[in-house]
């Protein structure tokens, strides 16, 4: 680590920012995507299979969580088109200070998740979901949620790097999807056959969507999950950071 | 004063191809050296790994004095680098690129800003400054990105075909560019496809083919590789092609024809005896010739001469073979 890591990481971080700047409409996309998906399955689809009481309850939180996960993609594609453009080289033949180019893009990212889940939090109130629990815990639940996009993140990062080409992305994406619904972010696993309730319930998504529900105080949510979530994402973080980092590094070989 | 790039022995292998194969080469500081071969020949390799973005298998590599492994920091706080592709952030602009890379290179906020105007009026991009780099045309691009390379004023600067894909007035504006940084006292290390090029620009040019360098000089030392000048013959009719090599006071095996230009071709050791002796022999055979000139041999003769071998597919050394 240089003494220039954090003015550098700033200044890869204010690029990100300014990229936003000059692609509104790009940041509009990407903050109403979710916001669509909570009012299709709120209106459209809803209904919440084996879900008891208020389904709004049950499914914003659950959207919360499916957000911080499809985050993923939004890292990967942009890990991927930086990587194939020109502009990394000149960042790696510059001195500046080795981490900056990542953390550059997980600290934007993170503010955009950020605003998103503020956005999403806003519709689910229109919607009519409510906090019941105290403050700390709504607190406590965002921290969840953030960090379970933390873990995406580093996740996004890797696979940009292995996958290589933005074409790439799309099988991701493809991926990513049976991964973010086989969650109990939509539906309980008890409503599932035996064998999908089992995965669901190992999904580190259901862990964190379960926690947070019980954070935000819904009416019958299961307690005891705040564990695995904080667990969960960590443990994404120990694999996938170091490999992430060190994958980077290793460009040059 | 020690050579501003030193290589020795570098080797660079990807799966079974050696990009480099123990290449060798220095360049004197303050001097413009071209680094002139085919596609494939390991030029963007070399390029890469001098600018620290690729680690060499084999061999030692110095740039302004610093190894480009074990100081690769030191390396590229003296160097600057013009890529084959822009290497700009397509979505900002020319400004806000010159003074993120400023910021990078820990000038300071403000210097980074005055930096920035300062290359972006030199390199006469101040009215664009603010359109996003991907609504630039080819050649204004590549400005950037030449001044984006300028920030520091480098000790050393990297381009790497540096006018590959440009209109002849990108390129000319490229030429301007470069000519103006040698005043300035950095060295310069291009490598080109195009020989006029290297002619136009270097001091000295490392003819480089399948990752070594084949051969070493300024652009005068190169062609004297050849042989001297050479006479041309144009004649009025193809059909006499045939008769005229027979005819002429020339080294048979030597000439080389070209039927689709109605030409003749060979080496003029005795210069204007040499002329004189074929308008002679023309004129007595009653061959019409619609022209007869002496000329240097160009590069482009040089080049072939130098890079293609007998057997490109499978070079064998002859040495290794007799024994």
């Amino acid at each position: 680590m240089s003494t220039y890591a954090l003015s550098d990481s700033w200044t890869m971080t204010r690029r990100e920012l300014a990229h936003w700047a000059r692609q509104p409409a790009q940041v509009l996309v990407g903050l109403v995507f979710p916001v669509m998906l909570l009012l299709m399955f709120g209106y459209l689809i809803g209904g919440g299979r084996g879900v008891q009481g208020d389904y709004v309850d049950f499914l914003v939180p659950g959207m919360f969580a499916l957000t911080m996960v499809f985050g993923l993609e939004g890292t990967m594609l942009a890990v991927t088109q930086d990587l194939n453009k020109g502009v990394i080289d000149r960042f790696r033949s510059m001195p500046m200070a080795d981490g900056a180019v990542l953390v550059g893009r997980s600290a934007a990212d993170m503010l955009q998740s950020a605003v998103g889940l503020a956005v999403l939090m806003g519709t689910g109130y229109a919607l009519g979901w409510r906090v019941h629990g105290t403050f700390g815990a709504f607190m406590g639940a965002v921290g969840l949620l953030l960090l379970l996009r933390f873990a995406m993140l580093w996740i996004g990062i890797l696979l940009a790097m292995v996958a290589g080409k933005p074409e790439m992305v799309q099988a991701v994406q493809i991926l990513i999807w049976p991964v973010g619904f086989l969650s109990n972010a939509l539906a309980t696993p008890e409503s599932m056959p035996g064998w999908l309730g089992t995965a669901v319930e190992w999904n580190p998504l259901s862990q964190t969507a379960t926690a947070v529900r019980d954070l935000f105080g819904a009416p019958g949510a299961e307690a005891g999950h705040v564990w695995a979530a904080v667990v969960w994402p960590l443990a994404l973080l120990a694999v996938f950071f170091p490999l992430a980092v060190r994958r980077f590094g290793a460009l040059d070989e | 004063m020690t050579d501003a790039i030193v290589v020795e022995g570098v080797r660079k292998r990807y799966g079974d191809k050696d990009a480099l194969d123990g290449l060798d080469l220095r360049v004197g500081r303050g001097t413009v050296h071209a680094v002139l071969g085919p596609n494939g020949a390991g030029k963007t390799t070399l390029v890469r790994v001098l600018s620290t973005l690729l680690r060499p298998g084999a061999g030692r590599a110095e740039v302004a004095g610093h190894d480009v492994v074990t100081r690769a920091r030191e390396v590229r706080r003296r160097i600057g680098l013009l890529g084959q592709h822009a290497a700009l952030d397509e979505e900002l602009g020319g400004r806000q690129n010159l003074e993120m890379f400023g910021r990078l290179y820990h000038l300071g906020a403000r210097h980074a800003r005055v930096r920035a105007d300062e290359l972006l009026e030199r390199f006469g991009l101040a009215d664009t400054g603010r359109k996003a780099v991907k609504r630039y045309s080819g050649g204004m691009r590549r400005r950037l990105d030449l001044a984006a390379s300028l920030i520091t004023e480098p000790e050393v600067i990297f381009l790497d075909e540096p006018t590959t894909g440009l209109d002849p007035r990108g390129r000319a504006e490229v030429w301007k560019a470069v000519r103006s940084l040698v005043g300035g006292g950095t060295t310069v290390l291009l490598t080109t496809q195009y020989l006029e090029e290297a002619d136009q620009l270097a001091h000295r040019i490392s003819v480089v083919d399948r990752g070594r360098v084949v051969a070493d000089g300024t652009a005068d030392e190169l062609k004297a590789l050849t042989g001297g000048d050479r006479i041309d013959v144009v004649l009025r009719d193809g059909g006499q092609l045939g008769a005229a090599v027979a005819l002429l006071p020339l080294a048979q095996a030597e000439i080389s024809v070209d039927v689709d230009r109605r030409l003749l071709s060979a080496p003029a050791a005795d210069r204007v005896k040499t002329l004189a002796g074929v308008v002679r022999a023309l004129e007595d055979a009653g061959v019409e010739a619609e022209d007869v000139a002496l000329r240097r041999p160009t590069l482009d003769e040089v080049f072939l001469h130098l890079t293609t071998g007998d057997d490109p597919v499978d070079p064998v050394d002859p040495v290794k073979e007799a024994v």
